[in-house]
């Protein structure tokens, strides 16, 4: 399934999609950045609430396929302008991660 | 050995939006050079933790990565406080960073963890006062 897919599917708001053909293979929800490097995989969905820039680093360096950010969190523009430039996906939705991750565990089946 | 590509970065310890530019760089440039993706994300991973850690820990240092026929080598230099206790500060979950740190995701006293995880070597030269070298190796 694609970035784009995802967005139909979930009806999700994009934030910023500049690689919306890029495969998602997985998932993985996490606020702590360290936690997420060690244990996000190439491919997933990550789900969290956390919005300063250094979310784009770590999604560049884990490779994920996008960030999803979580219960409406917002993010300010210079982090919209860091994904533009490396390529890296937002996306949004007012839904919990739990609910996210439900609906995403059923179409990744 | 021969050495084939070396890269230097210095990592500004006062802007911390800026955190992680330089292994964001040599994640490039390893893609540049045809290294795997898995030994990149190894690499990258280990190296943001460390030039994380420089900048919240130790105002910030240096960065050299050596690209050699099968080995890549970082090396991460800072002039900080040292590290008092080694052995604790691998310890999964032990941290010193201040709160407002915390809330920006950071702090989670996984990043020494992580590096030695994530690298095939991993040495830590450090000085109280003076600081911190530490050398990680990752292998292909
Ligand atoms: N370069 C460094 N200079 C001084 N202290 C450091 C350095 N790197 C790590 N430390 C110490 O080791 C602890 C554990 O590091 P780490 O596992 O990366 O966790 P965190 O960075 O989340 O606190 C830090 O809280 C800090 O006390
Ligand atoms: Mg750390």
């Amino acid at each position: 399934m694609t970035v784009e897919k995802l967005k139909e599917k979930l009806m999700l708001d994009a934030v910023v999609v500049p690689d919306s053909n890029r495969e998602i293979t997985g998932c993985y929800i996490g606020d702590l950045l360290s936690w997420v490097m060690g244990a996000a995989k190439t491919g997933d969905i990550w789900i969290t609430i956390m919005s300063n820039i250094n979310i784009v680093a770590v999604a560049t360096l884990c490779d994920t396929a996008c960030i999803l950010l979580a219960e409406g969190v917002l993010v300010d523009e210079e982090v919209k302008q860091a994904a533009q430039e490396r390529k890296i996906n937002i996306l949004s939705s007012k839904k919990s991660a739990y609910t996210l991750s439900t609906e995403i565990a059923e179409l990744l089946v | 050995m021969t050495e084939t590509v070396k890269f230097h970065f210095t990592v500004d310890g006062e802007n911390f939006t800026m955190a992680g530019q330089a292994s964001v760089a040599v994640k490039k440039n390893l893609r540049q050079l045809g290294i795997s993706p898995e030994i990149i994300r190894r690499v990258s991973i280990a190296m943001y933790e460390g030039e994380i850690n420089m900048v919240i820990h130790a105002g910030g240092g240096e960065a050299d990565v050596f690209v050699y026929e099968n080995m890549i080598e970082i090396v991460l230099t800072d002039n900080g406080p040292g590290i008092a206790n080694v052995e604790l500060a691998m310890q999964e979950g032990f941290s010193t960073a201040p709160d407002q740190i915390r809330s920006l995701g950071f702090g989670a006293g996984m990043g020494l963890p992580n590096m030695k995880k994530h690298t095939d070597f991993m040495g830590i030269d450090t000085k109280l006062g003076k600081g911190t070298k530490i050398t990680m190796r990752v292998n292909f």
